[in-house]
């Protein structure tokens, strides 16, 4: 600290390192990809055609079904959690954090452990578990009278989306669970207590307290959980394969830029266009996170304790 | 709905509502356990059933030693997680006490620039990810994955870790500096010790995201010798699809591992997401 005008070598030292990769590995693949999607392949040389990959995604008449047919499906799956893993995640959170409850500790462990299973373990267990050949699932809802609700779900086109962003909305409810629960407890009792010399306990005081003190990480949950469903692929692709089938009914935007750059049965694999699908998903992913930032979170109101 | 929170109705609600939901939570991985201990027959016919004298059969797990490369699959995971690890807790300490400790030009500008990452997938650049791979000749090494894993982790934990740096006591860093000692033994012998809790949530952190991965060791390293527990569980599986004693044996011996870490870091990990979440 001494010598102010003399080069401080250690704080380059520190940087550096984690400066490097993250540069060399994430920013500049960022960008080098985008840059390949205005690339294209002729005789094995790589020539620049501008916007020409973008005019085949979403001119091409089957590139672009195929794209919006992905970018659907993934909004589709994205409402799915919203709808319902945040709300049974703010539920059980709303739960645990209720005083006096026994045994919470165990139960929050037990929800999460789905949460820590890989997607390929998850895909398939349920896949057996909802098989017609198995017959677990049919079974079970013969126990309960409801035997002509069974139908093989990932099997059917109308369902399987459904189904399988039901899957992931069970392996990841955990996650809103605990973060839900630790901003509940980061609420004063105080506040809590004033309510109740007001008459405000129980439902009212989660609708008319808790809750809008949580807001904030309800809408942290809701743009993780956007990023998350708009880079998704590993369930789909365990479960379904990369065809996303029945007949690409749960292709989303992971799934069809791997077919796209790898190929898969006779359509040889293209990089570039791969390339230009990862640049329309940045894309897709920017408007997400601005929305929120500009949107959403300016307006949400912070309290401080 | 009920006035007074204690009301044995309102309890016995609560604890309706959590049991059944940790049945669903644990129900496909117990049915999935269970049966991999059973024969075929035992499997269709009584799938709910707990294996007995009659129906208890390792066939599955036999197949599964015999075909496949488990042990090497699970070396390749410990090694790739570990050593992503290491350089994430290593290089993201550094440069979140850099970022911490001294004022320099830049410094909020860097640390934007490193946040950045947290809101970007690094899935989006994977076609110049290969494609730097091939260049350096990485494609089918572990060193591959340890790389981009790497710079996958570091976003989050030089945000999350700078947060905890500031919050060591000045007084500590100055007395260590009056002493005479360099700014690298202050780094990590003061300080690094003092922010052992933070490294450990941002380890458990990205352990379980790097040791479930898919995508990329299915695009960069999918040889034999390369392939992690998930990828070569997932391929395993693909193949012996109607072979159900060796699916579900796989499928067990891919969930045990991290149910074992699970059960000896659950503490850190919930506290972890719970600190997180309060910062």
């Amino acid at each position: 600290m001494a010598s102010r005008r003399h080069i401080r070598w250690h704080i380059p030292v520190f940087l550096a390192p984690a400066v490097f990769i993250y540069t060399a590995v994430m920013i500049v693949p960022l960008f080098n990809t985008m840059l390949l999607a205005l690339y294209s392949e002729a005789d094995q040389q790589r020539v620049f055609v501008g916007l020409a990959n973008y005019n085949k995604l979403f001119g091409d008449e089957r590139w672009a079904a195929g794209f919006w047919n992905a970018l659907v499906n993934n909004f589709w799956f994205f409402v799915i959690h919203m709808l319902v893993q945040n709300p049974i995640g703010i539920m059980l959170a709303a739960i645990f954090s209720s005083r006096h409850l026994r045994f919470g500790t165990f139960y929050r462990s037990a929800i999460f452990i789905p949460t820590i299973l890989s997607f390929v373990i998850v895909g398939f267990a349920w896949k057996l578990i909802l098989s017609p050949i198995w017959g677990i699932a049919p079974s079970m809802l013969d126990a309960i009278g409801l035997k002509s609700l069974y139908s093989p779900w990932l099997g059917k086109e109308e369902y399987a989306l459904t189904t399988l962003a039901l899957v992931s909305v069970w392996q990841f409810v955990g996650i809103p669970m605990m973060l839900i629960y630790a901003a509940l407890l980061a609420i004063p009792d105080e506040i809590l207590e004033a309510g109740e010399c007001e008459g405000i306990t129980g439902m009212s005081a989660f609708w008319k307290i808790k809750l809008p003190l949580v807001l904030p990480s309800i809408g942290i949950i809701s743009i993780l959980t956007f990023i998350g469903n708009f880079n998704a692929f590993d369930l789909i692709y365990a479960s379904q394969g990369a065809l996303a089938g029945p007949n690409f009914s749960t292709d989303i935007l992971g799934t069809f830029m791997y077919r796209t750059f790898f190929g898969f049965q006779l359509q040889l694999g293209d990089k570039y266009l791969g390339a230009a699908i990862a640049s329309a998903m940045f894309a897709v992913i920017l408007i997400g996170v601005c929305i929120y930032l500009f949107g959403i979170q300016t307006r949400l109101r912070r309290y401080q304790f | 709905m009920q006035k007074v929170r204690r009301s044995p109705f309102n309890l016995f609600a609560v604890h309706a509502i959590l049991i059944t939901y940790t049945a669903i939570a644990l129900f496909p991985v117990v049915v999935i356990l269970i049966n991999s201990f059973k024969s075929r027959k035992a499997i269709f016919r009584d799938p709910l059933g707990l294996p007995d004298a009659e129906s208890f059969s390792l066939v599955g797990y036999s197949t599964v030693f015999e075909q496949g490369d488990f042990f090497g699959y699970f070396q390749n995971s410990m090694i790739v997680t570990v050593g992503s690890l290491f350089f994430i807790l290593l290089f993201g300490a550094m440069a979140a006490f850099a970022l911490a400790e001294y004022r320099f030009r830049g410094n909020t500008l860097l640390g934007l620039y490193l946040a950045l990452g947290i809101m970007i997938p690094i899935r989006i650049g994977t076609v110049a990810i290969l494609e730097l791979m091939v260049a350096t000749g990485l494609v089918n090494t572990l060193t591959a994955l340890i790389l981009v894993y790497t710079a996958q982790g570091l976003p989050l934990a030089v945000f999350i870790l700078t947060e905890f740096m500031r919050q060591v006591s000045d007084d500590l860093k100055n007395a260590g500096r009056v002493e005479g000692l360099s700014e690298y033994v202050i780094f990590f012998r003061l300080v690094l010790p003092i922010v052992r809790p933070a490294l450990a949530t941002v380890a458990v952190f990205n352990m379980i995201t790097i040791w479930n991965d898919l995508w990329f060791p299915l695009i960069l390293s999918p040889s034999e010798e390369t392939k992690t527990l998930t990828l070569g569980s997932q391929v395993f599986i693909g193949q012996f699809v109607t072979d159900w004693n060796a699916v579900l044996s796989a499928l067990s011996m891919a969930i045990l591992p991290v149910l074992v870490l699970y059960v000896l870091f659950s503490r850190q990990l919930i506290r972890g997401i719970t600190a997180g979440a309060v910062k």
